[in-house]
């Protein structure tokens, strides 16, 4: 059970972002034939509870820079994710390497 | 948890600025003083803000039908104090808001808020209280980095609500309106997120004992079992 912790864990993770994805059908479209949008961001979402509470409320701000196209937005988030993963990846990496060793000295030391 | 660029009423936005300020020159004071006393920690600060900057970059979807991300702040708090992570919030949630427009400088203050305070405080007070009723090194982990994850999103529905009272049940018809968006979508997620820092506290257990003992994250006897 110990041994295979992590991995139980990950698959774990999978499987929580995957039953919604096949729980939730899309609906059909609407009766002015507008497509049902799934799986949107909740930011956004809350953006259009603030127009139901305050249909008066205009935001007072823009953005300074918006992605100019989805393309563009997830690359900079494949980017932002990508940054931390290769650190990660590196420290996991010399970490591993470095126990390694140490246990290599030890023995040796006791020799 | 994002709030968006000037949906937040301009006298909100600098309370909650005034509100954040601090804890981010306090986190830095703190870093400052831990890397200075012990600069081989280095690099696990760099693996926290590492893990922060994956997991509020990965939108999952959720039982609700809608998307939303894990914070990954968890970590840091449990690692380096709670302080630690408003100057590491910060900086992710500044990298958002100028290139991705998600979240925005005005709603910087209030954004830092829930994910780089709200959700650290209350994911080292979880670990805390959970170690000392001795619960398993797992279980404190998943769910300190978990309800922290939760309570981030609570927190941003708090926010919203305060700034926009429903007009006819108030704040609390709004809170509820709100958190059912965040916070309900946030459940699985904040599992997810859970469980993942719990695999990377396994590594580090392994890896770096030396580190955590110091951090008093373990105690001796939990390195050697």
């Amino acid at each position: 059970m110990k041994r295979f912790q992590n991995l139980i864990l990950l698959v774990l993770v999978v499987a929580l972002a995957a039953v919604p994805l096949l729980m939730i059908k899309k609906p059909e479209p609407g009766p002015g034939g507008k497509e049902v949008e799934i799986f949107t961001g909740s930011d956004d979402q809350a953006k259009d509870v603030i127009s139901t509470i305050d249909p008066t409320y205009k935001p007072w701000a823009k953005s300074l820079m918006t992605p100019p196209s989805g393309e563009i937005e997830s690359l900079l988030f494949a980017l932002q994710a990508a940054l931390g993963a290769g650190f990660i990846g590196y420290w996991l990496g010399t970490a591993k390497t470095r126990a390694k060793y140490e246990h290599a000295l030890k023995k040796t030391a006791r020799c | 948890m994002h709030i968006m660029e000037g949906f937040l009423p301009a006298k909100h936005c600098v309370c909650w600025g005034v509100a954040s300020a601090p804890f981010v020159a306090w986190g830095l004071r703190t870093i400052n003083k831990r890397i200075k006393e012990n600069p081989e920690q280095r690099m696990l600060l760099g693996v926290a803000t590492a893990f922060t900057f994956v997991l509020s970059a990965l939108k999952m979807p959720s039982v609700t039908g809608s998307c939303s991300h894990p914070t990954g702040t968890g970590m840091g708090a449990i690692l380096f104090g709670p302080a630690a992570m408003a100057p590491i919030g910060f900086v992710v949630l500044l990298f958002q808001a100028l290139l991705l427009a998600h979240g925005g400088l005005t709603t910087l203050g209030a954004n830092i808020f829930s994910m780089a305070i709200v959700g650290p405080f209350a994911a080292a007070l979880i670990f805390k209280v959970s170690r000392t009723i001795k619960l398993p090194f797992g279980v404190c982990i998943f769910l300190a980095a978990a309800l922290g994850d939760l309570l981030t999103y609570v927190t941003t529905s708090v926010q919203l609500a305060l700034a926009f009272p429903d007009p006819a049940g108030g704040f609390t018809a709004s809170f509820l309106k709100f958190a059912s968006i965040f916070a309900v979508t946030q459940v699985p997620l904040a599992i997810s997120e859970g469980l993942l820092t719990v695999v990377v506290f396994n590594a580090l257990k392994r890896f770096n004992p030396a580190e955590l003992q110091e951090m008093k994250v373990v105690s001796e006897q939990e390195v050697q079992a």
